[in-house]
């Protein structure tokens, strides 16, 4: 598969699904700042834990239930662990996705074409912030159960996605990263 | 050609700016700068008008807005201010965290002590989570990693979180 292509995606993770957990994902309580988990750095998991195994399945329920929500990250469901899982593929800013999927131990690998952005979170509901952040970017994670290492292109609001949902797991909130001062909302309407 | 620093304040209602600027308008003023914003319900209008009507012209031609009790105004003439471009960097601060009293001096102390000057600054109150965004000037030469670290414990020290980031542009 060329690199190079528009539409390209990491296939072994745009197939993985739930499923694979073999667990059965509880519905947690997303935590809302100001929370002290959500501004501290989150531990590395191993991803092969039966406890992120179970982890995983919990936050991809607890996105699933949840209006508009398009990823979760660990430390919103009050856990300091690099564990996070993305669906965007519902959303109409959405181009190229691989679906849903779980990430333990993620980092961005490379980030260009930054772009500006209003972003909120079930973390902190009354608010909105301009962002800018890279429109493609490569990330490197770690799949829950089979511990496989990824890499996948992500570009447009998955990207967005991506760097939002890492940076939870590394204690920052979209409030750290607004352009300016007169960059954060009161959130006019709600999900 | 003077400048009057004219501020509105009070209850919100739909055609505050449009009655306020149409009677600056037909006193030939011309609005320089302004900031608009609802604070806790209330419109906060501050602006700065050039033009050649007097202060007390100004406030003859927005009396009206008071009358009925809801909106307060004050006109003062304010002599031209000229910003002097000081060579330094932009740094974009944001602190967050539960609501308690003394956030905003903390924070501010510790700039102003580094040399650093706040050109703007908002904060937001949203149920008990606290929000502060303001920009920052640092003089050349000022340790920003220093600041940063600082303005890290100050704000440790009474629950919140600080992030001190450059105000980086995009030059297109």
């Amino acid at each position: 598969m060329s690199s190079q292509v528009k539409k390209d995606v990491n296939l072994r993770v745009q197939g993985w699904t739930e499923d694979e957990l073999a667990a059965t994902g509880a519905v947690r309580d997303v935590v809302r700042a100001p929370a002290a988990v959500l501004s501290a750095p989150g531990a590395r998991v191993d991803p092969t834990s039966p406890e992120v195994v179970q982890l995983a399945a919990d936050l991809v329920a607890t996105m699933r239930v949840s209006p508009g929500c398009v990823g979760l990250a660990a430390p919103q469901v009050g856990e300091q662990l690099q564990v996070f899982c993305v669906d965007v593929s519902e959303h109409p800013k959405t181009r190229s996705h691989h679906g849903t999927f779980v990430l333990c131990n993620a980092e961005v690998v490379s980030a260009s074409r930054n772009e500006r952005a209003r972003e909120g979170c079930m973390s902190v509901p009354d608010l909105t912030g301009d962002v800018k952040r890279a429109t493609r970017v490569v990330v490197r994670g770690t799949l829950p159960g089979t511990g496989e290492e990824v890499e996948l292109p992500a570009e447009a609001f998955e990207a967005r996605a991506l760097q939002h949902e890492i940076d939870h797991c590394a204690g920052l909130l979209f409030l750290d990263r607004v352009a300016g001062a007169h960059a954060v909302y009161a959130r006019q309407t709600y999900l | 050609m003077t400048l009057h620093a004219i501020t509105v304040l009070g209850h919100d209602r739909p055609g505050i700016i449009a009655e306020t600027t149409d009677r600056l308008a037909h006193l030939g003023l011309n609005l320089e700068d302004s900031s608009m914003t609802r604070l806790r319900g209330h419109f906060a209008m501050t602006l700065i008008c050039a033009g050649d009507a007097d202060a007390d012209g100004i406030r003859a031609a927005l009396a009206s807005l008071t009358d009925d009790g809801t909106l307060s105004v004050t006109v003062h003439e304010v002599p031209e201010e000229h910003v002097v471009a000081l060579g330094g960097t932009s740094w974009v601060l944001s602190v967050h965290g539960g609501d308690r009293p003394g956030i905003v001096s903390a924070v501010a102390g510790v700039v102003a002590a580094a040399g650093g000057n706040i050109t703007d600054l908002t904060t937001r109150l949203a149920g008990d989570l606290y929000v502060l965004v303001a920009e920052v000037e640092l003089p050349a030469g000022a340790d920003s990693t220093a600041l940063a670290e600082e303005l890290r414990e100050v704000a440790g020290r009474l629950g919140v979180g600080a992030t001190l980031r450059p105000a980086d542009t995009d030059e297109l």
